[in-house]
């Protein structure tokens, strides 16, 4: 097993300003690793930030604080030049195959653009490139003249995938790849995934909020919520044992496909999350939280590790 | 016993540029009164067509109603005048729909649409009505009943606005109530919430329940029966049960083995089910599942199956039911996996 870090995320901050003195914290002081091979799950609600941190990792937006390290090298200091040459090896795959695909661009000039942007190949090279990466996503040479309207939904999210494989990544967050599809389509991609992360030695950020097939996919797990890491831990212990009430509440809301089990005992969470415009004090949970105690609305839970590589963020431990 | 809602044979199509597209192609199914009767099926089934049909949503044209008929208390729904439906519609049927946001009139307070229902249907006052909405509200769990009455839907959250919906739909009593993917746009603690409320006012009023959805664990956790449509059609139905224990129809089969296994703790590779959605402008001539289907024979690329009734109410239609067809084991020992 590989342990080598690919990315560092240290005390990680994204801010969204809104008035004066006033931003939505969407992503408030993260800090977290991604292993060198790995698949990394990161579950939340809507509004939790998950997006937000994987557009940040990427480049796509600039972080308000903090650092990422990437192989090593710290990317947040790194002038323009230079992070367009990391960016290369960090792409992402978009939850709506619909709207992350120009519709005014063939299949083949959409899946060249990294390509073309790098200025990697020309001509007879750059075509056989984009008719090899359409049969690696399980499409077919003869689709690269066709457009984006052609092809269904679980297609065109094999056109998003094999955009994001041309120039050869080695990290790719995926954000939702697969809410918008249909269930048998739905594993389709996923197989899809996990095939290519073996054949080019990818490491992935899945973000989702399906927490069935996140523990399918997922080595590791972060639960976030309303902009905080609240739980880290590998995929089965997060399911066997998870620490956090808020990681217990959102396990035990998952419908199961048993109609005999599934008439269990469920926490369920009162309410809505709160507004990240003004997050509760202390704890950002304990407005629904069920354990929540005095200490919570005044002192920030510590991130620290409870049992060997399980971290969480709770008064309780 | 006369059932609730009865549809029989029921084909609707829709005049597009491209041809006609058969959307529903022969269905029936019937609701009985307090139960929960759940439709599974992907995108393009025509599940929500089916549906919609019954609250004679469906504009015409380009919606062609083909034939069939949709029998409500014995009554029938289609090709009657919309003066008459407009007295069954909203208040002995309700319906809420996916997208609260989409749904909810935004200019209108949230209190008045709750309202406009009892108002026209129930003629009651407005003092009345009045009372009955935030009464409506209490129930359905959105708190300071008073004060949401007089908010607009853009001050609701996701999970308050299908909360709203519901009492909207819940609000004349109605005997069936019509859920499009009413979870489909929400978070799953909200979703919890949200199928709980069903769950608990179905058993309180003892309204029977059409429950749309492509989520089996939803599926498993609120219906009784379960009707799996494919390509316009019914491909199998029967209890929860039948459905995720005894499965007879291979894309029931390849429904089940798409989804993780939460308690799972080994990887095991999903089995996801090849190829695309049948083209319904020409709906294959034999099963339109045959294409994809991993037993398929050459019987079924042919001639429709007929439904093989299993045992009681639980149906399927594949010729692999027929006592011609190679059994399960024979199958297997053929080199096609055991499902």
């Amino acid at each position: 097993m590989v342990t080598e870090q690919l990315v560092e995320v240290q005390d990680l901050k994204k801010y969204f300003p809104i008035k004066k003195d006033l931003s939505v914290k969407s992503v408030d002081n993260i800090s977290f690793t991604v292993k060198k091979g790995e698949t990394f799950g990161l579950v939340g609600e809507s509004g939790s930030g998950k997006s937000t941190l994987g557009k940040t990792l990427v480049g796509l937006q600039q972080p308000t604080g903090g650092n990422i390290i990437y192989n090593g090298l710290d990317v947040t200091k790194f002038n323009k030049e230079m992070k367009r040459k990391v960016n290369k090896e960090m792409q992402i795959i978009f939850q709506d195959p619909h709207a992350s695909l120009n519709p005014r661009m063939r299949v083949g000039d959409i899946i060249a653009e990294g390509l073309d942007a790098y200025k990697l190949l020309k001509g007879k090279e750059r075509t056989n490139r984009i008719y090899q990466l359409l049969e690696r996503v399980g499409l077919r040479p003869e689709h690269a003249k066709r457009y984006p309207h052609e092809f269904s939904g679980g297609q065109r999210q094999r056109i998003g995938i094999a955009r994001a494989l041309a120039v050869e990544p080695k990290f790719i967050v995926a954000d939702e790849p697969i809410s918008a599809l249909d269930v048998s389509i739905q594993a389709q991609v996923i197989n899809l995934m996990e095939d290519l992360k073996k054949s080019e030695g990818l490491t992935y950020l899945f973000i989702a909020h399906d927490l069935g097939m996140v523990k399918h996919i997922s080595d590791r797990i972060g639960v976030m919520y309303l902009g905080k890491m609240m739980e880290l831990s590998s995929s089965n212990d997060m399911f066997n044992r998870p620490l956090h009430p808020y990681t217990q509440a959102l396990l035990s809301a998952i419908p199961q496909a048993n109609p005999r089990t599934a008439k269990r005992d469920r926490i369920v969470l009162a309410g809505d999350p709160p507004s990240p415009t003004n997050p509760p004090s202390g704890c950002r949970f304990r407005t629904r939280c069920p354990h929540a105690m005095e200490i919570c609305s005044h002192q920030e839970p510590q991130w620290k590790e409870v049992e060997h590589d399980h971290w969480t963020a709770c008064h309780l431990y | 016993m006369s059932h609730l809602l009865e549809v029989n044979h029921l084909k609707i199509n829709f005049k597009t540029y491209g041809g006609e597209v058969k959307a529903v192609r022969d269905v029936s199914f019937h609701v009985d009164k307090g139960e929960v009767l759940a439709i599974v099926g992907e995108s393009g089934s025509g599940k929500s067509v089916t549906v919609q049909s019954i609250m004679g949503l469906i504009p015409t044209p380009p919606g062609i109603i083909k034939g069939g008929s949709i029998r409500f208390q014995g009554k029938e729904l289609l090709r009657r005048p919309k003066k008459e439906l407009r007295k069954v519609k909203g208040s002995k049927i309700g319906m809420i729909f996916q997208d609260p946001m989409t749904s909810l009139n935004p200019t209108m307070r949230v209190g008045k649409q709750i309202e406009e229902g009892l108002i026209i249907h129930q003629r009651l006052s407005k003092s009345e009505a009045k009372k009955r909405a935030i009464e409506m509200i209490k129930l359905v769990g959105i708190p300071n009943p008073e004060e949401r009455y007089n908010q607009y839907p853009h001050e609701f959250s996701g999970g308050m606005r299908q909360r709203a919906m519901i009492a909207i739909a819940l609000a004349c009593n109605p005997e069936l109530l019509i859920a499009d993917e009413p979870t489909t746009a929400l978070d799953v603690t909200i979703q919890a919430q949200v199928l709980e409320l069903m769950k608990q006012i179905q058993e309180e009023t003892k309204t029977s329940i059409i429950l749309i959805t492509h989520d089996l664990g939803v599926v498993a956790e609120t219906a009784q029966r379960v009707i799996v449509m494919y390509g316009g059609m019914m491909v199998e139905s029967g209890t929860v049960f039948d459905i995720f224990e005894n499965p007879k129809h291979p894309y029931t089969w390849g429904l089940l083995n798409s989804i993780p296994n939460i308690d799972e703790e080994e990887k095991k590779q999903l089995e996801p089910i090849d190829g695309s959605p049948p083209d319904l402008f020409a709906p294959p001539k034999g099963c339109p599942f045959a294409p994809r289907c991993k037993y398929a024979m050459e019987v079924c690329l042919e001639e429709m199956p007929s439904e093989y009734e299993i045992d009681g109410g639980h149906v399927a239609k594949c010729w692999l039911n027929d006592p011609r067809a190679p059994k399960e084991e024979e199958l297997v020992a053929l080199g096609r996996e055991e499902w």
